[in-house]
């Protein structure tokens, strides 16, 4: 059985207890011998204090302390500060592993290598820095168990009366005759003006209890809950359909899948620059900056699928909606936000070419090539015709005689055509390349003479959600009300009893704010003409005082 | 029950509850990315795409249920996907029989730079463009070439990234081809 310390009242008390539950006598010789008991928790045994058996115990024990509970605080601190040290990777905008591991290197140096082998460049990812914010949530949620529910029982159950020790062990105490008229009258008064002072009031014969602001006392514990919520937001990121962060890249006039946003599409119509026409400030040509930009601009269309398609079929789009997405004017749609967040200006579109005579520079006709669609032949009229037989967007050279592309990207544009002419009947063959033709048959009396070029842009877009900023929100309001509650606002009691001599026992306590329960206080002195209080700890301390000054005499 | 029997049981759920939250926590946020990524013996997801050369064929994987597909991700410009080709070719001559079925999907390419290097090569099995790189996001395709083996019971089979020789494509189609009845 659990072992019971029985006050002299006759009442069983968990073990742990400092003060009778019932009447409020001190039970341990500590508080015995204490002259002002302590109130922290009202003198109830905190649940962990009870009993420390088993191993369910033993950790249940841990996660309540205080102790611990701050340390958590303080190692998840310094834990959190290291990671901001040098750019987290999610800051670093390179892709691989690699090229991260030598950006760490170059940029900050040994130190940066270090850095990065010690995973402290995704410090905030990593599992033991998830593992510390767990525990301190566990630590969070126990001791306000812990503690909460033991005082909130005790605060519910509170007697009226309490035991004389109990109320002389108060801070602020008064005791003697009332001062003035008749005495049978004064719990009356007393009554009565508590009320008036908005406090609650319970009498139970020759006693009285009053009381005032004792939700403040929950202040902690609901900015707790805050603090819970929170955390529980942060870890529904981690659940598919909760938080989405993507990137996509769309060139102008390209239709193309969204990452992260199921069965939805987007057509980049036009990306627009624009920059200040200014004169350089002293400041810009201090910085050698040449123009600022004033809007970066991506105009979109958003497509969204019919309901039974599946990946790949676009052919029966529905137009959802056009937008000019800015930076800070996200498209948005069914908690999706479409960011602008880079741009390429002046990708190769399409490339103008004239059919022209070697030696007379005769020119037969023009042929542009649409790069994002070559055709296989560009007729100019019934003898004469290019036909394309080779496209090469990235040409890096030949191999085994074949020209080669790098990348889908035209970043390098080669070709090969056939120009077929009055003249050459059955074609002459010729490589062309930015700076290179090269003509594989021997001279030609054509060439493809180069005109010029059109371009087009591409967009950056991210693709953003994240279901979790309401709780995130709500987790953050209630905390705020925690504190506030717990700051704003104090718990007063105020313990009064008449002896059967008419004379007054009275004992007053509050969490804090002490100066607001004597102000209290001396008005219902006043009013009921009760002996006046002292308040214990300023007796001492000025006692105290009064020692020190009489050692500084001699 | 004892008061504190019952204490200890209610301690115990509650520790249970809190340490099965962070193990759980900081175990999807492991394995997020893998997630997110196709599994083997996951259902492979249903996708449509156009036929290079017959805008009315479309190769549904759905209707293909029954046969073995091989479904492979290529891009001109990768040397690997361009080598492992005309293997592909041989052996889908041999297994086309068998059940086995191979879709060559395209990243967003134009349609002559992808009917010009089919063409080249030489190789002969269906080919589709991925235009808006829908089907590639679904089945998470970051690096070419990438091979789906997805077997006739539409799960898939393995995942292969790189390039394959002859014998391993053999054995692939193998490893997916439909039980003779």
């Amino acid at each position: 059985m659990m072992e019971k310390i029985i006050c002299a009242c006759g009442h069983e008390n968990p073990q742990g207890t400092k003060l009778c539950e019932k009447c409020g006598r001190p039970l341990t010789e500590e508080e015995k011998d204490r002259k002002i008991v302590d109130m922290r928790y009202d003198g109830i045994a905190i649940r962990s204090k009870t009993r420390n058996k088993s191993i369910i115990d033993k950790i249940w024990n841990f996660f309540s302390s205080v102790k611990v509970g701050v340390s958590l605080i303080i190692i998840n601190l310094v834990a959190a500060s290291i990671g901001t040290i040098f750019p987290q990777e999610f800051y670093v905008g390179v892709a691989t592993e690699a090229e991260r591991a030598i950006y760490y290197e170059e940029t900050y140096g040994s130190l940066g290598k270090l850095y990065y082998q010690l995973g402290l460049s995704d410090v905030y990812s990593s599992w033991w820095f998830q593992i510390l914010v767990g525990l301190l949530g566990i630590s969070i949620i126990i001791a306000s168990l812990d503690r909460g529910i033991p005082l909130h029982k005790s605060l519910k159950n509170q007697r009226v009366k309490r035991h004389e020790s109990f109320m002389k062990r108060q801070r602020v105490v008064a005791a003697g005759p009332v001062t003035e008229g008749d005495s049978s009258k004064t719990l009356d008064l007393v009554e009565e003006q508590m009320k008036k002072l908005k406090y609650n009031v319970r009498r139970e014969g020759n006693a009285i209890l009053a009381e005032r602001g004792r939700f403040a006392r929950y202040g902690p514990y609901i900015n707790h809950v805050g603090l819970i919520v929170f955390l529980l937001g942060v870890m529904l990121r981690l659940l598919p359909g909760f938080y989405v962060d993507e990137s996509i890249w769309v060139r102008e006039g390209e239709t193309r899948t969204i990452p992260g946003m199921d069965g939805y599409f987007i057509k980049n119509e036009k990306f627009i620059l624009e920059m200040h026409d200014n004169e350089k400030t002293e400041a810009q040509i201090q910085q050698g900056v040449n123009a600022v930009a004033k809007n970066y601009q991506t105009n979109v269309k958003l497509y969204k699928q019919p309901e039974d398609a599946i990946p790949g079929q676009t052919d029966n789009l529905e137009l959802v909606k056009e937008y000019s997405i800015r930076v800070n004017h996200p498209l948005q749609h069914e908690g999706y936000s479409l960011y602008q967040m880079d741009f390429r200006l002046n990708e190769l579109k399409a490339m103008n070419f004239s059919l022209t005579n070697k030696a007379t520079g005769e020119e037969l006709g023009d042929v542009s090539v649409d790069l994002t669609n070559p055709q296989n032949e560009y007729v100019i009229n019934e003898q004469t015709k290019v036909s394309l037989l080779g496209y090469y967007p990235d040409f890096s050279g030949f191999k085994d005689g074949e020209p080669q592309t790098a990348t889908s990207t035209p970043n390098n544009p080669a070709f090969i055509f056939k120009m077929t002419t009055p003249e050459q009947p059955d074609g002459e063959v010729s490589f062309v390349a930015i700076k290179q033709t090269i003509e594989p048959n021997g001279d030609n009396a054509y060439k493809m003479k180069f005109k010029g070029v059109e371009t087009r842009n591409m967009s950056g877009l991210t693709v953003h959600k994240d279901r979790t900023i309401p709780i995130l929100f709500i987790g953050g309001m209630i905390f705020m009300l925690g504190v506030a509650i717990g700051s704003y606002w104090n718990h007063r009691r105020i313990w009064v009893e008449q002896l059967q001599d008419g004379s007054i026992r009275l004992a007053a306590h509050a969490n804090k704010n002490w100066f607001n329960i004597k102000k209290d206080l001396n008005t219902i002195t006043e009013y009921a003409h009760l002996p006046q209080f002292i308040d214990q700890v300023e007796k001492e301390e000025e006692e105290g005082q009064k020692e020190k000054e009489g050692d500084n005499t001699l | 029950m004892d008061k504190k029997k019952k204490r200890s049981i209610t301690r115990g759920i509650i520790l249970v509850v809190l340490l099965a939250a962070i193990v759980y926590t900081v175990y999807s946020s492991a394995t997020k990315e893998e997630v997110e990524v196709l599994q083997v013996g996951d259902v492979a997801p249903d996708f449509e795409l156009v036929d290079l050369y017959d805008s009315n064929l479309k190769h549904r994987l759905s209707d293909y249920e029954g046969k073995g597909i091989f479904l492979n991700f290529w891009g001109t410009w990768c040397e690997p996907c361009k080598k492992e080709m005309p293997a592909m070719s041989n052996q889908y001559a041999i297994y086309k029989e068998q059940g086995v079925e191979v879709l060559a999907v395209n990243i967003a390419q134009t349609e002559f730079e992808v009917k010009s290097f089919i063409e080249g090569l030489g190789v002969h099995f269906p080919v589709a463009i991925d235009e808006t790189k829908d089907v590639m996001t679904t089945y998470n395709v970051t690096l070419l070439p990438a091979t789906i083996l997805i077997n006739p019971e539409g799960k898939v089979e393995k995942i292969i990234t790189g390039e394959m020789n002859e014998t391993q494509i053999a054995s692939y189609m193998e490893s997916i081809k439909p039980e003779q009845e």
